[in-house]
């Protein structure tokens, strides 16, 4: 069975179809990227499946459960993560903070216990802080020391997106789903980061979908490319397949200048 | 780069840029205009009547006269662009700030003149003979104008001068003022320490018998607080904090432990040695802070603008009216509210109890809005409660426009905490707020504050957190109205009976001003923020320190509330949050303006130099590429 | 995140809050239903409302709406172009019937009032738009424009501080007594009989008012070039900028223009109520922003149509709904709702339609009420009326907040 088994993706705004007919599925394990054209319908297709968009139809199976219908926060807690791709961390808060947060979901004691800073609670806490570190440590030295305690605000770029990726690890997921993370970055922290992505799933035993306009980076990582185009598989298979696919270079050639990042 | 080549190039020749003379202009007229507004609303007459130095200062020309001096110094202000270096002061700044005051006291005169020639007491009422009789000072009108019009540019030319002299003048000078003006608005409360020190004499000395300074005890006071503000070195509040956050966490942690210990003893000590006036001021301070911690962990924590707080404050004096008054009209349990037996308790929880529901019914429907239709719709809610509260068709449960009285004191097993014995009061108040102090600290550090302050600046992400944002949004509108609660209880035993006039919206808005003056989202800032506020101006009901404000209290809290959006939105004692960003803004730039890195152990290569990016400067760094 | 969405494999879930808001809906339809067929009822036993009454009541409504009507363009066009609401909208409207009594009452002692009415109206109305324009754009210069890119919540909080000044500057200023203007001539107040209602020729002018200025300004919006700038202002700053728009500026013209509408509210409220007090402004803002958000938040025509809906409802609504509240359900109509009531559910849920279900538990919860033989009586019903303007803001915004005929929004502003 596959971890995620979507059929019948449908979605549309208005008079734009954002996701048609789409079926979609990763097993366990796996590393897939989704490319295609701006304005494909990646985005939307991770909004759906994280519940930020209810369905026109389909439905979506995550390990077993559908989930299509169900509040972003459950499916957080089911074992879906997500990053953004217009990165979007709490700038007020420290990155050290920025972290604990999105263990939220994994922890329990309520006000009372908060209150009455009983045992549990206090062991909570510790444990939350050095999951928070620990999540960072997986970046190397870019996110630790001084930078825990820095508002996200005033982090670089590259950092920024890195301390999203952690946020997203933090929730303790199955499945992280990754929106353009290596967009801004340049040459070195994009190969950077590639490794990264491989490691996710290797050290630490990530299922990973990633949108990507890299063509490196898809190249690199994927076990298994799909491509959208207006809201439609237009493709799927590995990269070389898919990139030699007459449909696909058509997709991307038709609309030319559209594969730079931003 | 190229920035810091031009500042070099430019500071090597340093000349003083022309007087800015439309803006000196500008804070010309608007100088004119505020005094004459000022007068216009019958400050100046109504504050008349308070001395501040005998014979010849009172607190109502102080309301006019602080407008030359500071907008004076505005106009003498130049602005800093980005990158340049500091503006050179000199004699341009004096001269601005002058020419602003003579305009300003130009206009003034002229509104004198006007209002002795043109009755306006048809349309405005305090625009008559006996403003202008107050405003010549019994001269004639040629003479006073001329006194207006010197006197304001003298004012303004202080200011302008203020901005070129020394930081160290500055501060001698202004801490001098200061130290006069708060010695004098303080002599209630000097007077009553005194007392209860007894040590009479002083006071005696200090004050007139009509009240306000003499000259000489003026001109000592200023004497001692400008040799204060001569030992103070130059660092200002922000930056003091800042340096504190810097300390070795054990140091911190000690100076911490000897605040609060001091500030224990003062709140378990001062009360005894302070006359009834001043306890009771503190008592009506201790209920807004009750409110103002209640209401910035919905606002300043969780982000939602709930104009309708009062709502919960009545449900908490009626809840506890019902249940102790003999008048009450339907129920009457009368229970007393003993905390040394169960029926104290009882009470306690049977407010809290609905003071959820009430939260939960007000809160379920409105938590889904965006932030704006939120607040208007809480304002819809708090205002329908009290119109229920005051209507016929609900008076035979809670006695309508009548309210309902005899309510009796709290208690302490057989010691009655009585309305009166502001002593009492105040100590039953203060425990309470230590409780909500509590209450707020260890929230704010704890998963559920994160999750507050996660869903306060982006709702979406936090979902993506886990964060189920519709029972975190009621779990913070549920905390804050209970806090509200407990103060209408409070309330309700401390004035003995109530009435659905002291529910207006006018109190939501009050608690409001609380929170953003002080800081959203700092515990110490609301403190601070309800001590300057209802203890100097007064509450809605409560009057303040300054008793003759009374009628002006509720312009000067919307002016506050305007200037401090505009001037400074994270408050006067802004919570930590807000300051560590400050914090890292200042030393970047200044490390920036020196040239050197800002450096802060081990910095990974490619973020050396690390200055804010914003998301769309370009994050490609030079070398690596 | 919307939960209304059918999606055909939806899983059902229990939500909290989501029952609490059906809960809140079958209430609301139950009382106005119920209220409403109460009052025919009454009438037509003969204890209720006359027929003369009902025809009173709604044509006071429709001159309230079209006031209300004529303020909400205010809040509507600022919050389509700025996205905020502008609380101190009121208050602009406020000062401009304050000023324009202290007009009305010179040209009243100057004798021109009674010698050429209509002139001194005109007057009159030019003092108070004049008025409300430069305080509009004036708040909009001082207090608005360094906010242009603050969080949405902040200059909300500031046209409070705004508000509470300008209130209170005024009560200061002019005194706290209500001012009353001076009576118009007889010829204008005798009623006139149109189409079976007898109608007040203020009334009529009142109305008139109303329709000349939201014709006007419907045509300036859509026809001038400065009200295309707006409407393009509105859609997208950036882009508006981009095009050579100067932004800022179009700004200040969607204050005066909000503005001089208010000012002409302050003459209509003027010849309907004629009292003004530094307190005027508070619940006519409110209203007009509940008919604001009715009409869809950015829409001109919306703005007109929620503003008369509102005024009728608030005429109605004490009057009719909560009297009509006193009216016993009969036994045989209540088992006859109450059975109704039961299929309506069951086919509702069958169909998955959940307006089918809510009509039914409504239908039941009157049924029962019937069966029961419930009533109530409710004194005093005058002092409910702001009660039921409150609670029309509240329904509104929970349940419509993107209107009847849709919010028109930039870009930024749609949530
Ligand atoms: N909330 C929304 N409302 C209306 N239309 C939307 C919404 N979100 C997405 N769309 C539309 O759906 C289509 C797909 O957008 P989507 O963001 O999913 O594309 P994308 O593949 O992520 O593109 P990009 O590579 O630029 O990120 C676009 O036409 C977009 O305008
Ligand atoms: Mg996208």
């Amino acid at each position: 069975m596959p971890m995620l088994d979507i059929q019948h993706l449908t979605k549309s705004f208005g008079g734009v179809q954002a996701l048609n007919d789409l079926d979609f599925h990763v097993d366990k394990g796996e590393i897939v990227s989704v490319i295609g054209p701006n304005g494909a319908g990646k985005t939307s297709f991770f909004n759906t499946v994280t519940g930020y968009f209810s369905p026109d139809e389909g439905q979506i199976l995550f390990n077993g459960v559908n989930i299509s219908g169900h509040e972003p926060h459950e499916i957080t807690e089911l074992g879906i993560a997500r990053t953004f791709q217009n990165v979007r961390l709490f700038p007020d808060m420290t990155v050290l903070e920025n972290v604990m947060v999105a263990q939220h979901c994994r922890t329990t004691t309520g006000i009372f216990g908060t209150l009455l800073n009983t045992r549990s609670f206090r062991r909570e806490e510790a444990q939350i802080e050095a999951n928070a570190k620990d999540v960072l440590s997986f970046f190397g030295k870019r996110l630790q020391g001084y930078r825990w305690d820095q508002p996200a605000s005033v982090l670089s770029y590259a950092n920024r997106r890195r301390l999203e990726i952690a946020r997203a690890m933090a929730t303790e997921p199955e499945l992280i789903l990754l929106d353009e993370p290596t967009a801004g970055m340049n040459p070195k922290e994009t190969a950077e980061l590639t490794d990264l992505i491989r490691q996710l799933r290797d050290d630490r035993g990530y299922t990973v979908v990633l949108i990507e306009h890299e063509m490196r980076v898809v190249r690199d990582v994927s076990d298994r490319v799909v491509v959208l185009d207006h809201g439609e598989k237009i493709a799927e298979g590995d990269f070389e397949t898919v990139s030699h696919n007459p449909d696909v270079i058509e997709a991307y050639l038709g609309r030319p200048a559209e594969h730079t990042d931003e | 780069m190229t920035d810091t080549l031009e500042r070099t190039s430019e500071s090597e020749a340093p000349s003083p840029n022309p007087v800015d003379w439309s803006k000196v202009q500008k804070w010309g007229s608007l100088g004119g205009l505020t005094m004459s507004f000022i007068a216009a609303i019958g400050m100046v007459a109504a504050l008349d009547k308070r001395i501040i130095i005998s014979p010849w200062l009172s607190l109502g020309f102080i309301t006019l006269l602080w407008v030359p001096v500071a907008y004076g110094y505005i106009a003498a202000t130049e602005k800093a662009s980005d990158g340049s270096p500091p503006p050179v002061k000199g004699a341009r700044d004096i001269i601005s700030g002058l020419v602003t005051g003579l305009i300003s006291g130009a206009l003034f005169a002229l509104f004198i003149v006007i209002i002795d020639a043109v009755d306006l007491t048809d349309v405005f009422r305090n625009l008559g003979p006996k403003l202008v009789e107050l405003l010549t000072f019994g001269l004639g009108l040629g003479a006073a104008s001329v006194i207006w019009i010197v006197g304001s540019g003298l004012l303004g030319l202080i200011g302008g001068a203020l901005k070129v002299v020394r930081p160290t003048v500055r501060r001698v000078v202004s801490s001098a003022a200061m130290g006069v003006f708060g010695v004098a608005l303080l002599e209630l409360i000097v007077t009553d320490i005194s007392q209860g020190l007894h040590i009479e004499f002083v006071t005696d000395w200090l004050y007139a018998i009509n009240g306000g300074l003499t000259t000489i005890s003026a001109i000592v006071v200023a004497i001692l607080f400008g040799l204060l503000g001569l030992r103070s070195d130059d660092r200002t509040l922000t930056q003091r904090r800042l340096d504190r956050m810097n300390l070795e966490p054990q140091v911190l942690v000690r100076r911490n432990a000897i605040a609060a210990a001091i500030t224990i003893a003062a709140v378990i000590f001062l009360p005894m040695i302070l006359g009834g006036l001043t306890n009771e001021l503190l008592a009506n301070v201790g209920l807004f802070v009750l409110m103002g911690l209640g209401l910035n962990i919905v606002v300043g924590s969780a982000g939602l603008l709930d104009l309708g707080y009062v709502a919960f404050f009545a449900v908490g004096a009626y809840t506890t009216a019902i249940l102790t008054s003999p008048l009450s009209p339907t129920w009457t349990p009368e229970l007393t509210l003993n905390f040394l037996s169960w029926e104290g308790w009882l009470i306690l929880a049977i407010v809290l109890v609905m003071a959820a529901i009430a939260g939960l019914f007000i809160g379920t429907p409105v938590i889904k809005l965006r932030g704006d239709y939120l607040a208007i719709v809480t304002l819809g809610f708090g205002e329908i409660v009290r119109i229920l509260f005051l209507s016929d068709w609900l008076s035979p449960y809670f006695g309508g426009a009548q309210g309902i009285t005899n309510i009796p004191s709290a208690a302490l097993g057989p010691v009655e905490i009585k309305g009166t014995n502001s002593q009492a009061m105040f100590y039953l108040i203060a425990a309470f707020v230590a409780i909500a102090i509590y209450v707020s600290w260890r929230l704010q550090k704890s998963r559920t504050g994160r999750a507050w302050t996660a869903l306060r600046e982006d709702e979406d992400v936090a979902e993506a957190m886990g964060i189920n944002t519709t029972a975190s949004k009621l779990t913070a509108f549920v905390t804050g109205a209970m806090f509200a609660s407990i103060a209408g209880m409070l309330f309700a035993a401390k004035v003995g009976s109530i009435f659905p006039s002291s529910f207006k919206l006018l109190v939501s808005i009050i608690i409001l001003v609380i929170v953003i003056v002080g800081g959203m989202g700092s515990i110490p800032g609301v403190i601070i923020g309800a001590i300057v506020l209802i203890g100097i101006l007064g509450g809605p009901t409560q009057p303040g320190l300054l008793q003759e404000f009374g009628q002006f209290k509720l312009l000067i809290y919307g002016a506050l509330l305007v200037v401090m959006m505009l001037k400074r939105p994270e408050g006067l004692w802004p919570s930590l949050r807000r300051q560590r960003e400050l914090h890292h803004d200042e030393m970047s730039q200044d490390s920036w303006l020196q040239g050197t890195s800002y450096q802060t152990g081990g910095v990974p290569e490619d973020e050396q130099g690390g200055t804010r990016y914003t998301d769309d400067a370009a994050p490609i760094q030079d070398g690596d590429g | 995140m919307t939960t209304t969405a059918t999606t055909p494999t939806r899983t059902f879930k229990f939500s909290w809050t989501d029952s609490f808001l059906w809960a809140i809906r079958v209430m609301a339809i139950f009382v106005i239903v119920w209220g409403f067929i109460g009052a025919i009822a009454l009438g037509l036993e003969g204890n209720g409302l006359s027929a003369e009454a009902w025809k009173q009541l709604i044509v006071s409504g429709v001159a309230q709406g079209s006031m209300y009507g004529l303020l909400a363009l205010g809040y509507s066009m600022v919050y389509g172009v700025l996205g905020f609401i502008n609380f101190a909208h009121g208050e602009v409207f406020m000062v401009g019937a304050m000023v324009g009594f202290f007009a009305a009452d010179a040209l009243f002692e100057a004798g021109l009032w009674e010698a050429n009415f209509i002139l001194s109206i005109f007057i009159v109305l030019l003092v108070a738009m004049f008025t409300s324009t430069f305080t509009a754009v004036l708040i909009e210069k001082i207090a608005y424009q360094p906010l242009r890119n603050a969080p949405r919540l902040i200059p909300l909080i500031t046209s409070i501080g705004i508000s509470f000044f300008i209130q209170n500057a005024v009560q200061l200023l002019v005194g706290p007594a209500v001012k009353t203007y001076p009576a118009p001539p007889s010829w204008l107040s005798d009623p006139v009989n149109i189409l079976g209602f007898q109608i007040p020729g203020t009334i009529l002018l009142v109305v008139f008012l109303a329709a000349v200025s939201m014709v006007g300004l419907w045509l300036f919006v859509e026809r001038s070039a400065t009200g295309r700038a707006m409407r393009a202002v509105a859609e997208d700053k950036e882009i508006a900028a981009l095009m050579g728009i100067n932004v800022d500026r179009v700004i200040v013209m969607t204050f005066a223009v909000g503005g001089a509408m208010a000012g002409v509210a302050a003459l209509l409220w003027a010849l309907m109520f004629r009292s003004v007090s530094f307190i005027t402004g508070f619940l006519p803002g409110i209203k007009a922003f509940t008919a604001a958000v009715l009409g869809g938040i950015g829409n001109i025509v919306g703005a007109m149509v929620g503003g008369l809906l509102l005024g009728l409802f608030e005429s109605l609504g004490p009057n009719v709904i909560l009297r009509g509240l006193s009216w016993q359900i009969p036994l045989a109509l209540g088992i006859v709702l109450l059975a109704a009531g039961v299929a309506t559910v069951v086919g509702g849920r069958a169909m998955k339609r959940n307006g089918v279900v809510v009509l039914g538990a409504a239908a039941i919860l009157m049924g029962l009420t019937g069966v029961a033989g419930f009533t109530i009586v409710i004194p005093g019903l005058s002092q409910l009326k702001d009660v039921v303007a409150f609670t029309a803001l509240v329904l509104v915004l929970i349940f419509r907040p993107a209107g009847l005929f849709g919010e028109q929004l930039g870009r930024e502003d749609r949530a």
